[in-house]
């Protein structure tokens, strides 16, 4: 598969991301080689496979609805590149 | 021309559990920011999600209560979107296998029935609550919210009229309030409602629909599917042609704006969600929800008119909010009379939540007390007056009842000869005290005699029995 300069635009954009004309060049060659590498499984013959959502055959796992656990606020706030006593902080979103 | 509105609705209702969809946390409302908050709902690297199985039986019970298929085997999907107030950077939801679909609510609007076809119900988890702080330009994020469970009841494009729109959603309220699954909180975000609306020819095509999201009561939504609908109306009247967007309603300044483009493209790369395993509902799972289906509004106002002598118009007016039906169930029981019951909670208790100040659902009225004055009134031991006066003495000031009438003298005189006296004494008393008004009584004006009355009763406290009173008070004016 192609990955041509406006999807690779695209992405940009979905992922939030800046990237130099150098590294568009660059991603561009390493995506369409990722996804190659992926058609592959389509040269595989999947007639009969049942189709299935989850590689595990189990179902179910539940746990009872009872409340607890919750951390103390410090420890959830201490990796936050920013923060203030209370709140995680980040750059101006749009509304 | 004939133009016509065709709207469908997306409800979010935020589920009553006590612990958030994947993890133990708390969902209650409020709290401290961030204090609600676990590795789990933070989106932290390497940790893994578990279902509430609460989750699962509410929803389905809402889908039983509104005609679903029921998806035996369903699942979860990621739908992957980069904004701050889901720290994941994506959302667990359902699309591809929701777990009800198919359902239905039938209404009433505009005088006719209507049947609202619901395309789907699904489960997903409710982001978190983020504060845009001009000053310093940054955002500050409470992750409280993420992870509390959500289910999203879609609609087909079935609805016509804001009028429509609006019964729908009072009977899907009150479905929720009685099933007990959402607190239905609207100004607490606990039950929000998007509106899908598009205004075509009628017996045309559909026309493009735009999405209007912050409302946030039923009348925004009533004003907005009006302004939107003259909006789209105008637009393709004078020939142009409506753009496709999602459109943020400004309540205070009555009008919608289309909100910036690049949100209006969502590429949202939904896909399995690889981290929890699907969800099976065999029968006998299924069996067991069925049965804990509750007696539902519509369910009740027929009961109450059928099996209790409750008149219709006061059955709709119990059964509008299921606090106030549980308060005349359980007066009902107590007192042993449900129509005096239906009487007290349609009359005094409604005018008092009205005088007071008071919602339906913060009602906890002291019911032994209440079902006791029931009983009184019922077997005639206090009069109407002493009756209205300690319901209100009960209700509004929590008041002993048996304390208050004692303290008042306000149970009616028993009909033995010591009340007989009493009672001839004051109409002496009254007739002699009132000389004109007994003359003209006499000469044929009725109304004389109602004023006589109210005197005897004042004279008697609020101990008199009116019925004694008045055959009294006939009988020395028919001398
Ligand atoms: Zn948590």
């Amino acid at each position: 598969m192609i990955i041509d300069g406006k999807l690779l635009e695209y992405l940009e954009n979905l992922s939030c991301l800046t990237l130099s004309d150098g590294e568009k060049e660059r991603l561009s060659a390493d995506l369409g080689e990722i996804l190659s590498f992926m058609e592959r499984l389509g040269e595989l013959d999947a007639a009969g496979v049942p189709e299935r959502s989850h590689p595990f055959d189990d179902v179910n796992a539940f746990r009872e609805d009872e409340a607890g656990g919750s951390f103390d606020r410090s420890l959830i706030l201490r990796n936050a590149p920013e923060k203030n006593g209370e709140a995680f902080i980040a750059p101006k979103t749009v509304e | 021309m004939n133009w016509e509105t065709v709207i469908g609705l997306e409800v979010h209702a935020e589920l009553s559990t006590s612990s958030k969809i994947f993890c133990g946390c708390s969902t209650a409302f409020g709290g401290e920011p961030n204090t609600r908050v676990c590795p789990v709902c933070a989106g932290f690297p390497g940790t893994l999600p578990k279902l509430n199985r609460a989750v699962v039986e509410y929803a389905v019970l809402v889908g039983l209560a509104l005609n679903c298929e029921i998806t035996r085997q369903c699942k979860f999907d990621r739908k992957n979107y980069f904004y701050p107030d889901l720290p994941k950077a994506y959302q667990v939801s359902q699309l591809y296998a929701p777990i009800c679909r198919n359902g239905r609510l039938d209404v009433r609007a505009d005088g006719e029935e209507k049947s609202i076809g619901i395309r789907e119900i699904h489960m997903e988890e409710d982001a978190g609550k983020l504060i845009h702080d001009a000053r310093s330009g940054k955002t500050f994020m409470d992750f409280n919210r993420c992870g509390v469970p959500l289910i999203e009841i879609v609609t087909h494009p079935d609805l016509r009229t804001a009028a429509q729109v609006i019964a729908y959603l009072e009977k899907l309220r009150e479905t929720l309030l009685y099933l007990g699954v959402c607190d239905c909180k609207m100004q607490e975000g606990s039950l929000r409602a998007d509106v899908n609306l598009s205004v075509r020819q009628a017996g045309s095509p559909p026309g493009t629909r735009t999405e209007m999201k912050n409302l946030n009561s039923f009348r925004a939504i009533a004003r907005a599917i009006d302004y939107e609908t003259k909006r789209q109306t105008e637009i393709l009247r004078e020939g142009g042609s409506v753009l496709q967007e999602t459109r943020r309603w400004d309540d205070e300044k009555g009008f919608s704006y289309g909100m910036r483009s690049k949100e209006n493209a969502p590429d949202y790369r939904y896909f399995p969600e690889p981290d929890l395993l699907p969800v099976e509902i065999d029968d006998a799972w299924l069996n067991a929800l069925e049965k804990r289906l509750p007696e539902l509004a519509h369910q009740k106002r027929e009961r109450y008119v059928k099996d209790c002598g409750v008149s219709e118009k006061e059955a709709v007016i119990i059964t509008a909010h299921k606090n106030v039906s549980d308060l005349f169930e359980t007066l009902s029981e107590l007192s042993g009379s449900p129509v005096e019951s239906a009487h007290l909670v349609t009359g005094e208790i409604m005018r008092l939540l009205n005088q007071n100040n008071i919602l339906p659902e913060e009602l906890s009225p002291d019911a032994r007390g209440l079902a006791f004055l029931v009983r009184l009134v019922s077997e005639g031991k206090i009069n109407r007056n002493a009756y209205k006066e300690t319901v209100e003495a009960v209700f509004v000031r929590g008041a002993d009842p048996e304390k208050y009438i004692a303290e008042n003298n306000l149970m009616m005189l028993a009909d033995d000869e010591e009340a007989a006296v009493a009672v001839a004494a004051a109409v002496a008393a009254v007739l002699a005290e009132n000389p004109g008004a007994k003359a003209d009584y006499r000469a044929g004006k009725e109304k004389a005699f109602g004023f006589l009355m109210g005197q005897v009763m004042k004279k008697l406290g609020g101990s008199g029995n009116p019925d004694t009173a008045r055959k009294s008070l006939k009988a020395a004016l028919g001398e």
